[in-house]
């Protein structure tokens, strides 16, 4: 087990690496720059763009700039963001917990809302209510975030003026309350597609564990149904669903990105966006990094919990 | 200017061109601002009677995020509203073009004694009972520090425009401070209007200029002093008591940061802002948010002019008769009311039409295809396949890029496709996103045309060297932005003369015949002067859109809630 596990950590730091090297490399070959935001202004001129590339050290070559900024990286020096000045680490952590909280909702919302309509859905398959689940679904997915954000304010926020138009909190209201309404909007949508994928997950999974011989074994013990649903069935059903959970976390990050736009939630999605916007290579390169360490770490816990519960996959 | 009924104030602005002392008067001993008439502000609000102590928040949505608050750094516009109320210019400028005296005692003037007759000497007095938000005294010795910072080669300035000329600063005691240009500069008044002064106490003792707490908890003499920012979200401020000049009347202001201008529409219909900055209302909304109960809208004209910005090195555009027949042949008028809701004003010049230099009488654009044809069969272009025309083995047929996702410039582009195809030119569209346009592309002069809103002004001052000179075109290594390429010894001349004259009546001669000099050749495309509007809610008094500033919550300090 300790083999298996340290060979995926060497595959992810080794694939960290690769992230990296490509990533500073695309954004750093994308035409414009951090300082291309000036040019339409009378602000500056371009004898001023240049001595500020020159200054920031933008002028050097492109292998020279990585080596350099890797070779700080990991000596836990990430730099310091173009645009205000912060050092990389204290911006992307100024801005995590919105996004935790956003995601943490959605996905505690998703996870039970999904793994329900997914066990009702198996249970009654081709019911009324499997079939709308399905078409709810589908619907779902189809749904663009953004799209559907802007529905919720426009009908709760403006028409109904239940909910608040976005924002994280009621500026001088730090309250829990105040935010857990400010909360439910944004995580409710980003909770959306999440929760179709749970559901139908969980169908499928729930389906291939209620067909199998020792389930109809157990009703011809004359087992309790609820017994063998809760011990029998959705513990074996909810193995699958680890790894969905690591394969989850893109997805997550990727709507949370579209819906702290829509409902202006001040989280690492917005600040990658603007981010990117701006150029800032310090910031963008540093939320890459964290993004792919969450991903891949969430993909290394799946794993190895799955290698936990399930002997085989070591010896495979 | 502001008109809260949704016309745009900017009609004819005579107020007559004032002599040598009426010039210095205006405490615009170099460079002026603009002139208004006093009807173009009748019906914005002024505060007439503010509360005795501060009262209540204001709460402003910007739908940029400020984050450089050190006010000599490269910053963009938006960083201006944050600069305004922390910190403090030695005069600022009014929205009637007047130079009103900040941490200056006084404007200087060639009659009050503080500018020779030269323009080379300026002694400015300053007040002696300011002090900095941590109870320091400010002095002349803090002038002096940030005038030596911004030319420090070591110090990311934002720019050293006029700065450079500054030679010789004698402090002569802690409330007067002198100092010597290298040459007269006229447009140096006007830069200094926008030049905040820093702190000298807490900057001197930093090792990296560039890099200090400083950067992220700025100390100014300002009306409001800094409170927190919540990084994607919001900024406080709150108000300095010890404020040498009037106001602030609020006792915080709290600048949220909305991206989406349909979100931010949207906190504003639904009260959670009390008024929408940069970039204001989409136009689209703007008739929507009239009706709204408890909102005023105002829609006020910019410094920025939208025109196509042509490549003059590029094949076609190089010919000043196709570059007319491309103008004769664009539908403004369609443009400005299909597309802008009739909100911009058309215009012909670089200068906008407020400014006291701005040229009356130059030829009006007129919508005349016909006139467009006869021209290109004139100049020798004959339709090839497909229509588009041909002249020596060289096809009519050229891009137009602007910055991907702007709706209305995507919808302009289909219209001038249009119009220009039906007199034999073929535009191709070639958009991309902001921070790719503006770099190298637009900066080496590798576009064929850009669709572009460009503020020509330096400050409130004509000189537009930088953008129409010879010597500032950066694909041929010039210094400036003169990204069309545009060469004209008479125009180089005309800058010359006017950036050293200082003597208002023949400034404005020379910067008219420059204006007419540039729409003679068509060395941009002018459509319309840019407008913003903003949304304020009902009961707050002092707002006033300023054109010379880039940001128009620049007075919060006279703000209040009536």
């Amino acid at each position: 087990m300790v083999r298996y596990v340290v060979n995926r950590l060497v595959q992810a730091i080794m694939l960290l690496v690769i992230v990296s090297a490509i990533g500073f490399a695309i954004l750093h070959l994308a035409p414009g720059g951090p300082l291309s935001q000036f040019a339409v202004s009378a602000q500056m001129t371009q004898e001023d763009l240049d001595r500020v590339t020159r200054q920031l050290g933008l002028d050097r070559p492109l292998p020279i700039q990585y080596l350099d900024w890797f070779g700080r990286m990991v000596r836990g020096d990430w730099g310091k963001s173009y645009r205000d000045g912060e050092a990389v680490l204290s911006v992307i952590s100024s801005h995590l917990g919105a996004t935790l909280e956003l995601m943490v909702t959605a996905t505690i919302l998703a996870v039970l809302l999904g793994c329900w309509i997914g066990i009702l859905g198996a249970l009654r398959r081709y019911s009324l209510f499997d079939t709308l689940a399905t078409v709810g679904a589908m619907i779902a997915l189809s749904i663009p975030t953004f799209w559907f954000g802007l529905v919720t304010i426009y009908v709760f926020s403006v028409k109904l003026g239940w909910l608040p138009a976005g924002n994280r909190h009621t500026i001088g209201d730090g309250s829990l309350l105040d935010l857990m309404h400010h909360l439910i909007a944004p995580a409710v949508v980003l909770a959306l597609v999440e929760t179709a994928m749970w559901g139908r997950f969980m169908r499928s999974s729930m389906l291939e564990v209620i067909n199998q011989d020792y389930i109809r074994t157990a009703r011809a013990k004359g087992m309790p149904e609820w017994r063998i649903l809760t011990v029998h069935a959705l513990r074996n059903a909810l193995l699958p669903m680890i790894t969905v959970a690591g394969l989850q976390l893109p997805t997550l990050l990727g709507g949370a990105l579209v819906a702290e736009t829509v409902f202006t939630w001040p989280g690492m999605g917005r600040l990658f966006l603007d981010s990117i916007g701006y150029r800032d290579y310090p910031v963008v390169m540093g939320i890459l990094m964290f993004s792919a360490a969450i991903v891949l770490i969430g993909s290394l816990l799946a794993d190895i919990l799955y290698a936990v519960v399930d002997p085989r996959i070591r010896v495979g | 200017m502001a008109d809260d009924t949704g016309k745009l104030g900017v009609g004819a602005l005579h107020l007559g061109i004032p002599n040598r002392r009426q010039f210095f008067q205006l405490g615009a001993g170099a460079a002026a601002g603009w002139t208004l008439s006093g009807s173009a502000f009748a019906q914005t609000e002024r505060p007439t009677s503010p509360p005795d102590k501060p009262r209540g928040q204001v709460i402003a949505a910007l739908s940029q995020e400020p984050t450089v608050f050190h006010p000599l750094m490269p910053g963009i516009e938006v960083d201006q509203g944050i600069w305004w109320q922390v910190f403090s210019p030695l005069w600022f400028i009014e929205p009637d073009g007047k130079f009103v005296p900040d941490l200056a005692r006084e404007v200087p003037t060639i009659e009050n004694g503080g500018l020779s007759a030269d323009g080379l000497t300026w002694k400015i007095k300053l007040r002696n009972d300011v002090k900095w938000h941590d109870g320091t005294a400010f002095t002349a010795e803090d002038v002096k520090f940030s005038l030596e910072l911004i030319n420090n080669p070591d110090f990311r300035v934002r720019n050293r425009v006029g700065h450079s000329l500054v030679k010789d600063i004698k402090v002569v005691a802690p409330d007067e401070i002198h100092w010597r240009m290298e040459a007269p500069y006229s447009p140096y008044m006007s830069i200094l209007s926008l030049t905040f002064i820093v702190p000298k106490h807490i900057l001197e003792k930093v090792s990296d200029p560039n890099s200090t707490p400083f950067h992220n908890a700025p100390v100014g003499t300002g009306p409001f002093r800094w409170a927190e920012r919540v990084p994607g979200d919001h900024i406080q401020l709150n108000a300095h008591a010890g404020y040498h000049g009037k106001g602030p009347y609020v006792e915080r202001v709290v600048f949220k940061y909305i991206p989406d201008l349909t979100v931010l529409y949207t906190q504003f219909r639904t009260g959670q802002v009390d008024y929408t900055g940069l970039q204001g209302i989409l136009p689209n909304f703007v008739q929507e948010a009239k009706t709204l109960k408890g909102r005023k809208i105002f829609v006020s004209s910019t410094s920025s002019v939208e025109h196509i910005a042509p490549n003059l090195e590029f094949g076609p555009f190089a010919d000043r008769a196709v570059r007319e027949a491309l103008y004769l042949a664009i539908n403004k008028q369609a443009i400005i009311d299909a597309l802008n809701y009739g909100l911009p004003t058309q215009t012909e010049s670089f200068v906008p039409q407020q400014a006291w230099s701005f040229q009356q009488g130059l030829p009006q654009h007129k919508y005349d295809p016909a006139k467009a044809n006869a021209l290109l069969d004139a100049a020798g272009g004959t339709r090839g396949a497909g229509g588009v025309r041909e002249k020596g083995g060289v096809k009519l047929e050229f891009t137009n890029s602007t910055t991907s996702g702007n709706a209305v410039r995507e919808q302009t582009q289909q219209l001038l496709i249009q119009d220009w195809r039906a007199i034999g030119a073929a535009m191709r569209v070639n958009n991309m996103p902001a921070a790719v346009i503006w770099g190298e592309f637009w900066q080496q002069s590798k576009f064929n045309s850009v669709l572009v809103s460009v503020n020509f002004m330096l400050g409130s001052d004509p000189d537009v060297t930088p953008r129409f000179g010879s010597s500032a075109i950066p694909a041929k290594g010039g210094r400036g932005f003169n990204t069309y390429q545009y060469r004209s010894p008479e125009a180089d001349r005309l800058l010359a003369e006017g950036a050293k004259q200082f003597e208002l009546a023949q400034r404005k001669t020379i910067y008219g015949d420059l204006q007419k000099l540039i729409r003679n050749d068509l060395a941009i495309l002018p459509l319309f002067q840019g407008f913003i509007a903003e949304g304020v809610k009902e009961g707050l008094q002092g707002f006033r859109p300023n054109i010379n500033t880039s940001i128009n919550c620049w007075n919060i300090r006279e703000w209040y809630w009536a």
